[in-house]
């Protein structure tokens, strides 16, 4: 058992700052010789699953207060740097203006928690980025109020509002048979995007996470639903400002629903008490799936495969007119806090 | 002859009046199937009731649409209620085409948890939901909580949606 000095130490190879060109001189020293111990990982796209059995309450209630200690160990795995404000640097360019895609879509009972928003609020603003470069948004007021979020424009503080006020692009881009109109919250006001999705079974798609969270960034997403959601899901990533500014993703796995979703299915409703974290968008998607094929199998449910539906886009996201990431599970360092 | 023109207007009219109705459907109109405040015991209407045609519905339930779609749906309303205060729930009540295609979804969605209740032709429920199809509708009511009241007054909430149906 490796002790947690040992452990971050092994994890610290990230290329962060991430997609910079100038990541290199901005990772220091320390940084390089982690990389240097860690090069047989460093070839392999990293994935962190924080977990805490005690998240939830005996009546199923989150414990707001651990989600910020959750979220902090995670990053820390993923950085390799204990402090979070330092872990932060290096995670996001602290004088851009970051933006927070959350998934609300599923209603109250399972959009992206509003306790790990303002946890990741909290620690982007100590690592210094300005409360007004903080965009919290999805589609629009209803989904924010989805996740427990109330709307403000007040460019004093973290900004959050939706696609129905920061409105879409009149000129479509396109890749593949995606051919969408994005909010200008993605294309005008957002240099670097975290994804915070949720994990949920989607009757479409299989699998709803990182990736197919950027449904809630185009005008029409139900025109990429066809044949599974494939190829549009990963069609949908390669657009250059989702494939460019979507950097990271802090996935919110603390409640999930393993069959029946996209919609709010309490009988289907679990709790992994878990984040799962990464750049590689693919590899915390396959991650996430082979989370949600566990839980089916342990209560019975047949899997994705068997039910038709299995999310095919994750391959297709990493095959090579895609190169969105890796699916292969030979190249994902999987790390389990 | 005036008085024999009127009879043949008349009754003309009403034949198309009754073909008419019969091409609008109106038999399966979104009936008011959400009862108001106070109108169950510890119930509390608490939004507006919104309506989604079916080429609208993504906006409402995301990809959850395409099996209603398919499974012929019209329409779809829904509202949210609060049972004494606390124990907020959502009311979705769906327009199908048909009978039929309220079995499918309802059939499609069952876990071998759920409990057979007597609601309408058929119905379920969970410890946090009660889902149940009446005709053309299917209706499934949904809390954010488990709490130990809440499936007697989810069925109750049930069974005033299902008596203005």
């Amino acid at each position: 058992m490796k002790s947690r000095r040992e452990f971050i130490k092994t994890t610290a190879a990230g290329a962060l700052i991430l997609g910079s060109s100038a990541a290199a001189n901005k990772l220091g020293l320390a940084a390089v010789l982690d990389q240097n111990a860690q090069r047989a990982d460093a070839s392999k796209s990293k994935v962190v699953i924080a977990l805490d059995a005690a998240l939830h309450g005996p009546g199923g209630q989150l414990d707001e207060k651990r989600v910020q200690a959750l979220l902090d160990r995670a990053i820390a795995a993923y950085t390799g740097r204990d402090r979070p404000v330092e872990a932060w640097k290096r995670i996001v360019p602290v004088d851009k203006v970051i933006g927070l895609k959350v998934n609300g879509l599923g209603g109250k009972g399972i959009s992206t928690h509003a306790a790990l928003v303002l946890a990741v609020c909290e620690r982007l603003q100590q690592a210094g980025v300005k409360p007004g470069n903080i965009v919290v948004w999805e589609r629009d007021a209803r989904s924010l109020e989805a996740c427990g979020l109330t709307v403000s424009t007040d460019p004093s503080r973290v900004r959050c509002y939706g696609n129905d006020v920061g409105g879409y692009e009149d000129q479509p881009v396109a890749f593949g048979m995606a051919n969408v109109r994005l909010a200008k919250i993605l294309t005008r006001q957002c240099d670097m995007v975290i994804g915070l999705p949720i994990l949920k079974d989607h009757s479409g798609a299989g699998v709803t996470f990182a990736m197919k969270n950027m449904y809630g960034v185009v005008q029409r997403p139900y025109e990429l639903h066809a044949n599974y959601c494939n190829p549009g899901v990963a069609d949908l990533n390669c657009i250059p400002a989702v494939r460019d500014k979507v950097r990271f993703t802090i996935g919110d796995a603390m409640s999930a629903v393993y069959n029946g979703g996209p919609g709010f299915r309490p009988e289907y409703l679990w709790q992994p008490n878990a984040l799962i974290v990464g750049e590689d968008r693919v590899a915390v998607d396959h991650t996430a799936w082979q989370m949600i094929e566990r839980k089916r199998a342990e209560a019975g449910v047949p899997t994705l495969e068997a039910a038709g539906r299995a999310p095919q886009y994750i391959a297709t996201a990493a095959d090579a007119d895609h190169r969105l990431g890796t699916n292969d599970p030979q190249r994902i360092h999987r790390l389990e806090i | 002859m005036k008085s024999c023109s009127l009879k043949s207007l008349l009754a003309v009219a009403a034949v198309l009046l009754v073909a008419f109705s019969g091409i609008t459907g109106c038999k399966k109109k979104a009936a008011d199937a959400f009862p108001k405040s106070g109108a169950i015991a510890g119930w509390e209407k608490t939004s507006d009731t919104r309506v989604f045609a079916a080429k609208d519905l993504w906006q409402y339930i995301d990809g959850d649409a395409d099996q209603y779609t398919a499974a012929g749906v019209v329409s779809t309303s829904t509202s949210d209620y609060k049972y004494q205060g606390q124990l907020e729930a959502t009311v979705d009540v769906h327009t199908m085409n048909d009978a039929a295609g309220a079995r499918k979804i309802l059939e499609a969605g069952q876990t071998k948890d759920a409990k057979t209740v007597q609601l309408g032709d058929a119905g379920v429920e969970y410890a946090q939901s009660v889902i149940f199809r009446k005709g053309p509708y299917l209706v499934r009511i949904v809390a954010y909580e488990s709490t130990p009241d809440a499936p007697q007054a989810l069925l109750a909430l049930a069974r005033g949606v299902e008596a203005r149906l």
